[in-house]
């Protein structure tokens, strides 16, 4: 349902600060596949993740979402078919609003937006329910200003958002790490439970190898902006960190040393 | 000290008329989180196209709502210059600016026009027998009242949220598929528009249009957007709106004690210019104020 076919994307392009962030990257994902992006910091996954939503254009190469050729098409346009959650708690979310609103904004999204009122109150209704299976109290706060909201929850109510009106395809860029442990486990596994329910396809990045391990069906990692490893279904659950290091240390030509990655 | 309740009801009166203006601004600083200078030469405008048109004996409510088309285009031209030509927001509203002076010159045909002896959007309630005073209060009551109704309508709509999104979080707005762009060229469009009519009104209620009326407009703006917020409720969006206009207003009454107590006219930009800036430092100063407050600034 995916296709991305030789992406190349240079920033500071014809300026010393010239650096080539992905490098000719081509795969495709197949409906409902869980992939976890994992790759060292600089690796390009960001850069990839945001080339497909839209927010860069690329030099070369193509992208194509359910046979539609989306890479000259605008970042709001694309976002019809994308739902999103960043790093940044702060991103995707509008503080100044309040739950429902933005609730509502996430509703809307790929609908021509009208005149009509903003929210209705059989949407209410949805999102109580929907807020509900977070356990996080949030559906008895409905107006609340998300700025309030811890980063957490704000993470939570992004992926509500995300999912809300079930994107073809759906982008975490490492939507835990700004999280205390506890909560980014809470986090995750929401995330989990929810891709697993509706079979969303979703691209996620993780500086966790475990839970790149753990979760999903499929694993991808990069390096130096090049895909150098894609593992897939029984290969990928019989998949151990150790096996991942060996296998990243033949792919690349060089020992795997990212602290973070090897912490966790 | 006997002439003061005309004073304060002249303050009141013209503060209604400004209310307008701000509300305007408010659009742009608040919740588009632009400061847009564009309003300088945009209330300048809205004067200039009223009064050249009335002068020449167009029906001055025809020649308002000209005035405000007027502005509404200017904002349109700041809203390319910043989204299509990638020009940042603070020096294209300049450019807008610097180019109505030039383009207001030319509506007017001269530096200044009189309207002494022409009939004005407020004739129409002096002929229900009311004083020029009360003509001015009235209409400039139903205004404001009108206008806070729609915009509190208007930001409640789809497309009302949209523009709110994009002011408040542009990338989290563009995630939901909203063309931040045309919220921006859209939210100018609005408050250049109000602002432009808020000149007409001002310019009919002193019966003149001067081509430099706006010079310090947006201090103005911003004074009375800073004042309704720091004295008046904000709860809701209603109160906010209403606490805009009550801003406009103390402004105005503010203004017209100093000018009773004795400052000099020439003065005022001056003093305008400080109130803001001692308002806009209030909340640092509260912050180190306040030792509560100012922990939780730090682990921001
Ligand atoms: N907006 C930008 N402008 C210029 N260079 C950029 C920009 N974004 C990323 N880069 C560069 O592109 C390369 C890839 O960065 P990217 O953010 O995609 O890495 P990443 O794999 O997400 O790393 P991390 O794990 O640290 O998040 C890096 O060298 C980075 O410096
Ligand atoms: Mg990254």
């Amino acid at each position: 349902m995916l296709i991305v076919n030789g992406l190349t994307k240079i920033f500071n392009i014809g300026t010393v600060n010239e650096n080539i962030a992905l490098r000719d990257v081509s795969f495709s994902l197949n409906e409902g596949d869980f992939v976890t992006l994992i790759g060292g910091n600089g690796s390009g996954k960001s850069t990839l993740l945001n080339c497909i939503a839209g927010v860069y254009p690329v030099e070369s190469g193509s992208i194509i979402i359910d046979g539609v050729d989306v890479t000259k098409l605008n970042e709001h346009k694309r976002a019809a078919m994308l739902g999103r959650v960043f790093q940044d708690p702060m991103l995707g979310t509008a503080s100044n609003m309040g739950i429902e609103e933005n609730l509502a904004l996430a509703l809307r999204r790929g609908q021509r937006r009208t005149l009509r009122w903003g929210i209705s109150n059989k949407e209410r209704e949805l999102y109580r329910k929907l807020l509900k299976k977070l356990d996080l109290g949030l559906e008895d706060r409905l107006g609340t200003k998300v700025g309030l909201l811890s980063g957490g929850q704000r993470q939570a109510l992004t992926l509500v958002m995300a999912t809300l009106k079930k994107p073809r395809l759906l982008l975490l860029d490492e939507h835990t790490s700004a999280l205390d442990p506890k909560t980014a486990q809470m986090v995750l596994d929401i995330s989990d439970q929810f891709i697993r329910e509706s079979r969303i396809t979703t691209l996620m990045v993780t500086h966790n190898m475990r839970d790149a391990i753990k979760y999903g069906n499929r694993l991808i990692m990069m390096h130096n902006g090049r895909i150098i490893l894609d593992i897939r279904d029984e290969d990928k659950q019989k998949l151990t960190i150790e096996d991942l290091l060996k296998r990243f240390g033949k792919a690349s030509g060089e020992e795997f040393n990212n602290d973070t990655a090897l912490l966790s | 000290m006997n002439h003061m309740p005309e004073i304060l009801l002249g303050a009141v009166t013209l503060g209604l008329l400004w209310a307008v203006m701000t509300i305007g601004v408010y659009i742009t600083y608040r919740i588009l989180n632009i400061a847009d200078l564009t309003v300088e030469g945009s209330i300048t405008m809205g004067a200039a196209i009223a009064a050249s048109l009335i002068s020449k004996g167009i029906n001055p409510y025809l020649a308002t709502l000209l005035a405000l088309l007027g502005g509404m285009a200017a904002g349109l031209v700041t809203g390319l210059l910043h989204t299509k030509l990638r020009i940042p927001p603070l020096l294209s509203g300049i450019l807008t600016m610097i180019a109505l002076y030039s383009v207001n010159l030319r509506i007017m045909g001269r530096a200044n026009i009189s309207l002494l002896r022409v009939d004005t959007v407020y004739t129409v309630f002096m002929n229900l027998g009311l004083n020029r005073t009360s003509a001015v209060l009235v209409l400039g009551l139903i205004c404001v009242i009108s206008l806070i109704c729609i915009l509190y309508w208007f930001f409640g709509t789809e497309i009302g949220c949209a523009v709110r999104a994009t002011g408040n979080n542009p990338q989290m707005a563009r995630a939901q598929g909203i063309n931040t762009k045309s919220m921006i060229i859209l939210g100018l469009i609005i408050s250049n528009g109000l602002v432009a009519l808020s000149g007409a009104l001002i310019s009919q209620s002193q019966s003149f249009a001067d081509v430099q009326m706006g010079i310090g407009s947006i201090v103005i703006g911003l004074a009375s957007v800073i004042i309704g917020e720091v004295l008046f409720s904000r709860t809701s969006f209603y109160s906010i709106l209403i606490s805009l206009a009550l801003g406009a207003i103390t402004y105005r009454i503010i203004i017209a004690l100093v000018l009773k107590m004795g400052m000099p006219a020439n003065d005022l930009k001056l003093f305008t210019a400080i109130t803001v800036a001692v308002a806009l430092s209030l909340p640092m100063f509260r912050a180190y104020l306040s030792p509560v407050k100012r922990s939780i600034r730090e682990d921001e």
